[in-house]
């Protein structure tokens, strides 16, 4: 979560809003922000940092684990529409990549934009797609692996 | 927003299910079922809520429909204060 707010510029550069959610209260987030946080980021998390009391989000969002009583890692993108058009969950051990995150959401912002789809681990400036009937076959002499 | 008078049993609305789930008239709280069963898919509507939040400067409800005309990213964590 840290990793994703020491890349808030990227973030708010694409226009994208970043919300974190634990189980934790508002008031532990607050602590953690002052004696953590503000020690590792300058400035601290930019974002508004929720509770999800009881993880009654996290049951609708597939993530909250009733044995341990927590919210695992996981991460939704979703569209100006409202629509969900990712999610990556983990187990706690293994953070996040923020690289793949914020890929995923250019690619999507382009998708949206131009109607073109994009390959596999597109980045921006490389070959797009465009379906249709055209590069039924062809794909091959636009895009290589 | 309501900072200034956040004390410390102000509830969150949770989860907020669209009208279509909603309980039936007279029935004032859903099953819980209704509530634990995963929404959450890629290509459907987001989920919406409404939770309680520190902003950096205070506390504030935040409904992620709020959001809404925004690409919005939401990372679900273990905990503060843990290690990765």
């Amino acid at each position: 979560m840290a990793a994703v707010a020491a890349r808030y510029e990227e973030f708010k550069k694409l226009d994208t809003v970043v919300l974190s959610i634990s189980t934790d209260s508002r008031f532990v987030h607050k602590i953690w922000q002052e004696e953590e946080l503000s020690k590792m980021l300058p400035g601290g998390v930019p974002f508004p940092m929720l509770s999800d009391a009881g993880g009654k989000i996290g049951s609708v969002y597939g993530v909250y684990d009733e044995d341990a009583g927590v919210d695992i890692r996981g991460r939704f993108i979703i569209d100006p529409d409202f629509v969900v058009r990712a999610m990556e969950v983990l187990t706690p051990e293994v953070g996040r990549n923020p690289d793949e995150l914020l890929r995923q959401v250019k690619a999507f912002q382009h998708v949206v934009a131009t109607g073109e789809v994009t390959p596999s681990g597109w980045e921006p400036g490389e070959v797009t797609l465009t379906p249709g009937p055209d590069l039924v076959g062809k794909v091959w002499e636009v895009w290589k692996p | 927003m309501s900072e200034a008078k956040d004390g410390c049993v102000t509830p969150a609305k949770g989860p907020i299910m669209p009208e279509a789930t909603a309980a039936p008239t007279g029935v004032s709280t859903l099953p819980t079922q209704e509530v634990t069963r995963m929404l959450a898919r890629v290509g459907k509507p987001a989920p919406d809520f409404e939770a309680t939040a520190f902003t950096g400067k205070g506390f504030a409800p935040v409904r992620l429909s709020d959001y809404k005309g925004k690409w919005i990213v939401v990372c679900f964590y273990p905990g503060d204060f843990t290690f990765v």
